[in-house]
């Protein structure tokens, strides 16, 4: 089952002079699985992601994203990966259209491509009306979806979402899950990280970092029956309490 | 390349979407050379003097004549004694009094000695200086014509030949200044604060984290603002000749040259500003402490380096506005060629490598 794992890593490590940001962690990742990756804030997971998206490189340890290897070729990983980060990124002074066809261009996508998938793209998430409006016009929401949208404009294998959903109301939270899901089904595998434990039920598998280690990993069922509660918020607690 | 242009393209729309920076880029320039031009000048014209005459005889009243025949001075009013000066002044449209002596023409012919007590009010200091100037001027020349008539006594008189601006026109020295502050606003702070609000955003991270590579997002972010710094650099240029008749003696294409030069090294400045700070109002406050302040106070733009105090005139030195600043003066007034400012561009040059090398390598560390 070897080609199944899109994400390998093998005691990746990253220090920051003698503190150790991120220790020996192992995992693998499935292909079009929804893979959470927990932990506190501080706990090493953005270090960890940074490495797996290839803008950090690891003090020691391997790990292969999309088969590249994140040592050797960050390069190829940046173009086989989408990536949306905690903090809203689009340009506000943009246009919705503008914004697409800027983050087309940056992927090397042609121009007729960038189109049909704008169209697309516009259609799918209810924005034809504002299209052509700024983007600092729009409701939070709207603007983490389309960025979502933004971050899988040239079909990446893999998406990486850090905190994806800070700061929007539960039901935009919800509409937003349902494009996570939609994505995975069409066979992108989805990393994300989060804070909400209620999202943590909805992955696949999660993770669950503690001071640099990944002290668990499972399906969220599975989790819950071994530390015997009945939901992920208490797996947390009991994890990260120690 | 395209996805270059698609980047370049997107840096037009935030300036010309953005008002402050629209602002900065075309109306600073603009506003700030007609105003060094027109407003800030250090000539005087029809400034008002008072005249306190002790001796009223024919040569007191030629002075007197030639001094209103000028268009620098205007009289204001006669006063009869002493005690009426300092209330002259204290009324403050009176710039000057002249205070001449008893007997005035007779000491002047039989002792070869008369004298004029020239008073001005110095809490303007260079006005006050100038007025002190014009004055002698214009006393020398009434000496100088009253020798000719009677040709009498050697006297020395000093004739000053002012090259180069003959007519002490403050615009000649303002231009150049001008210019270099206006490059370094535009090159170094507007893209130390582009560069910044892209990591204040988290656009960064994502442009980070396309194939776009680093030194691609970072040629793409500063690529339009060498081309409005060259824009800019021409409008101060063609301003200044046809407004203010400035004349550009040498040669267009080395001043040309040189202003990439200079504009390289801003953004360079620019670059390494923009990796030591996290927000755009610290990099804006850095772009203008730790450059404007030294480009407008240590560069020569508005206070003569050799007048500095040795340490500050050892700072000035490293300060790459003041190289350019003699080479734009050279180049523009003196009409001399490259064989002349060789020195202060290669000065500039390695100025340039430098800075370029540094915010490379503290972008690279930032990254890690």
């Amino acid at each position: 089952m070897e080609n199944n794992n899109v994400i390998k890593v093998a005691g990746l490590t990253k220090m920051f002079g003698d503190f150790t940001a991120v220790n020996a962690i192992t995992f693998d990742v499935k292909k079009g699985e929804i893979f959470g990756f927990l932990g506190a804030n501080g706990a090493g997971k953005t270090t960890a992601m940074k490495m797996l998206i290839g803008i950090s490189t690891p003090t020691s340890g391997k790990a292969t994203v999309a088969g590249f290897d994140v040592n050797t070729q960050p390069e190829q990983i940046k173009k086989t990966i989408g990536y949306m980060s905690q903090k809203f990124a689009l340009y506000d002074d943009l246009t919705v259209r503008e914004n697409i066809t800027f983050f087309g261009g940056i992927y090397g996508l042609s121009r007729e491509k960038i189109k049909s998938k704008a169209a697309i793209l516009i259609d799918e998430l209810g924005l034809e009306n504002v299209a052509n409006k700024l983007v600092g016009s729009l409701p939070l929401g709207w603007k983490q979806k389309l960025s979502f949208s933004v971050s899988l404009i040239h079909d990446p294998k893999i998406v990486f979402l850090d905190e994806p959903t800070g700061g929007v109301d539960p039901i935009t939270r919800r509409q937003f899950w349902e494009l996570i899901y939609k994505a995975s089904h069409q066979g992108t595998t989805v990393f994300v990280t989060t804070h909400y434990m209620d999202e943590a039920e909805y992955c696949d598998r999660v993770s669950i970092m503690v001071n640099g280690k990944i002290e668990a990993l499972d399906t969220p069922k599975k989790l819950k029956e071994r530390f015997k509660v009945d939901n992920m918020n208490d797996v947390f607690l009991k994890l990260a309490r120690g | 390349m395209k996805r270059f242009i698609g980047f370049i393209k997107k840096e037009f729309y935030h300036i010309f979407r953005d008002k402050r920076s629209l602002f900065i880029l075309f109306g600073m320039p603009i506003a700030q050379i007609l105003l060094f031009g027109f407003a800030i000048t250090n000539e005087i014209n029809n400034v008002d003097i008072a005249i306190l005459d002790h001796s009223k005889d024919a040569a007191t009243k030629e002075i007197i004549n030639k001094i209103a025949a000028s268009k620098y001075f205007s009289i204001h009013q006669f006063i009869e004694k002493e005690d009426d000066i300092e209330a002259v002044f204290k009324k403050g449209k009176v710039k000057a009094v002249l205070n001449f002596e008893k007997d005035f023409s007779k000491n002047l012919i039989k002792e070869n000695n008369a004298k004029i007590q020239v008073i001005t009010d110095a809490t303007d200091p260079n006005t006050a200086n100038t007025i002190s100037n014009y004055v002698n001027a214009i006393l020398q020349n009434y000496l100088k014509e009253q020798n000719k008539s009677s040709a009498q006594v050697y006297q020395i008189v000093s004739q000053t030949h002012m090259v180069y601006n003959p007519e002490l026109k403050s615009v000649y020295m303002f231009v150049p200044g001008v210019m270099t502050i206006i490059l370094m606003l535009v090159s170094a702070m507007m893209t130390s604060i582009s560069i910044t609000r892209e990591k204040e955003l988290g656009t960064m991270e994502i442009l980070l984290v396309s194939p776009l590579k680093p030194i691609q997002v970072i040629v793409g972010k500063v690529f339009p603002y060498i081309f409005l710094s060259i824009i800019n650099a021409i409008v101060i240029v063609v301003l200044s000749i046809f407004i203010f008749k400035m004349p550009v003696q040498g040669s267009l294409f080395l001043l040309a040259m040189e202003s990439v030069l200079f504009i390289i090294t801003a953004l360079a400045l620019g670059i390494l500003i923009s990796t030591i700070s996290a927000t755009q109002q610290t990099a804006m406050m850095i772009s203008l402490m730790g450059l404007m302040l030294p480009v407008i106070l240590l560069s020569g733009f508005i206070f003569p380096i050799a007048s500095m105090p040795l340490p500050l005139q050892i700072i000035s030195n490293i300060i790459p506005a003041k190289w350019f600043i003699i080479i734009l003066k050279s180049i523009m007034l003196k009409g001399v060629g490259l064989q002349y400012v060789w020195k202060e561009t290669l000065i500039l040059l390695g100025m340039a490598v430098f800075f370029i090398g540094l915010s490379v390598k503290k972008y690279k560390i930032r990254l890690e």
